[in-house]
């Protein structure tokens, strides 16, 4: 029942995703547009790394940096104002539904977004630098980093005590992780200790991935193996925390 | 329907409900008293699944509710204390996603909305978004969303708080409605005319600890059935009880004469007071 359960939390998120349906596509492509605009038109102009051009380099990046930000928003901000605002999430704990079905469910809403901001700014991106190979390869990168990416907003919601605790969040974790992850610089122009650091972080491991496969390079398989492991260590914090709120 | 036997909650050491055993029969419109803070939706929550007691034991229709919880979490429906619809989606849309969390076939979920919708005067209203409806709609939408599975059991935690007078009476017929259609009820309340208007028998907890059990006539006849209240400067209210209107007469005419004395029936406020020498309302922590 895993499935039908986790749909049914879903069809929920997607009715009121449906009824704001423009508003919503037009507020998750500002910000990437403006990092486009910004560091791809910008400053990176007249940038060459190692024979591609910088925007061609910075689009994959910002396909990575929409799907995390979206996805971790869509899914752990919908959670936040459920559990603490709307109050509504009790009714889902009270559902005879298992755990696991119900946190997929509340992570497939940020799946969903993720992959909706994600694919509409690569629409918009593709006009500007129409090398961008967009394959399987490419697609499959894309749905691991938003499932991953929404099962940290997925943990982290289930660890707010507040709303405030979610700003802290964004500002502690993916505000350092935007610049740094991978997006708009490569790795290899940071020093090698740095370098290490910034492979703890998930997002740099997505930036890889969709890079490669954008700029139709070697496939970083360590770097998707890395999301993976990130994926399943922020399901079982999700799993764990959800578990501790009945105690 | 619901056995309690010597249920204890304790948070970092200190104890919120406290050895609690008592059993509600099936059927049953069982009101459970208190004043806020005393330990009601504690148990609401450990009887909903929704907290783990610490000790103790929990039976809803013979299924445990710490080892058998998706068995128990079949068995009832809930209205909660506070607003808990989903307020992007609207009334009947909320009916909907909990159908489809108790797994009601799609024909079941059309046919069941439908039916709730009608039985809480809430039809006309169905395609309204939360937001957009009085609270009384909203409390009888949480009514009709509790329902949709056809629960066995109905705990409703503090069902009409907030609520104006004339909307209260209108989820009392509710509530009376559907305890006469078969289902069991468990009914907190801090409001004891709440209390004796529906309650066939209740339970007064107090710091955690049931500290009576009965029917609300028997509860009274317990402290007295007639109550004298005397107010005096300085002193606050003094509140004495007798067995009947000649016995509390009597006394009144031995008082000296410089207090305000109101001569009236006992109610379940004044078993309240009796017992823990505080009134339900005044102990707002």
């Amino acid at each position: 029942m895993i499935a039908p359960d986790s749909y049914s939390i879903l069809w929920a998120d997607l009715v009121a995703l449906k009824r704001r349906w423009p508003r919503y596509l037009i507020t998750t492509l500002i910000s990437p547009v403006l990092y486009l605009v910004a560091f791809g038109w910008g400053l990176g102009r007249g940038i060459n790394l190692n024979g591609t051009s910088y925007l061609e380099f910075v689009v994959p990046g910002i396909i990575a940096l929409t799907a995390m930000t979206t996805s971790v928003n869509g899914a752990g901000t919908r959670l936040n104002v459920d559990r603490l605002f709307y109050k509504s999430f009790d009714e889902c704990l009270m559902a005879p539904i298992k755990l696991h079905s119900l946190l997929l469910g509340k992570a497939l809403i940020g799946m969903v977004r993720g992959i909706i901001s994600s694919v509409a700014f690569l629409v918009v991106a593709m006009l500007i630098a129409p090398t961008i190979h967009v394959g399987p390869m490419f697609l499959l990168g894309l749905f691991i980093t938003c499932l991953t990416f929404s099962f940290l907003g997925v943990l982290a919601a289930l660890l707010a005590k507040s709303h405030e605790d979610m700003g802290t969040f964004a500002s502690i974790v993916l505000l350092p992780m935007t610049f740094l992850g991978g997006t708009f610089f490569s790795l290899s122009q940071v020093p090698v200790g740095l370098k290490y650091a910034l492979y703890l972080l998930p997002l740099t491991h997505a930036s890889l991935w969709l890079r490669a496969a954008a700029l139709n390079q070697s496939l970083p398989w360590a770097s998707l193996l890395v999301l993976l492991v990130f994926f399943v260590a922020f399901m079982g914090g999700a799993l764990v925390a959800v578990r501790k709120m009945s105690i | 329907m619901i056995e309690i036997s010597g249920l204890s909650k304790a948070y970092s050491g200190k104890k919120v409900v406290d050895g609690l055993s008592l059993s509600v029969d099936q059927g049953e419109l069982f009101g459970f008293l208190g004043p806020n803070g005393a330990g009601k939706t504690t148990t609401i929550r450990i009887l909903t699944t929704l907290t783990k007691p610490t000790s103790g034991r929990v039976l809803i229709n013979g299924f445990d509710v710490v080892e058998n919880t998706a068995s128990v979490k079949a068995e009832f429906g809930i209205v909660q204390q506070h607003l808990s619809l989903n307020r992007d989606l609207t009334i009947a849309e909320n009916l909907e996603l909990h159908a489809r969390l108790h797994h009601l076939t799609p024909d079941d979920r059309k046919k069941r909305i439908a039916e709730l919708l009608d039985y809480v005067e809430l039809t006309d209203h169905a395609d309204y978004l939360v937001d957009d409806v009085s609270g009384g709609m909203k409390r009888r939408a949480m009514i009709a969303r509790a329902l949709i599975h056809r629960p066995k059991l109905l705990f409703l935690d503090e069902p009409t708080v907030g609520l104006d007078a004339q909307t209260r009476r209108k989820v009392w017929d509710l509530i009376r409605k559907m305890n006469n259609d078969g289902a069991t009820v468990f009914l907190t309340t801090h409001y004891i005319e709440e209390a004796e208007a529906l309650c066939r028998r209740a339970g007064i907890i107090h710091h955690g600890k049931l500290i009576a059990l009965g029917q609300p006539l028997d509860l009274r006849k317990k402290i007295g059935m007639i109550a004298v209240e005397m107010q005096s400067n300085g002193n606050g209210t003094q509140y004495r009880y007798f067995p009947d209107r000649a016995k509390a007469s009597e006394f009144i005419q031995g008082l000296p004469g410089t207090e305000k004395v109101v001569m009236r029936e006992s109610n379940l406020e004044d078993v309240f007071i009796e017992l823990t020498g505080q009134k339900v309302l005044g102990d707002q922590r």
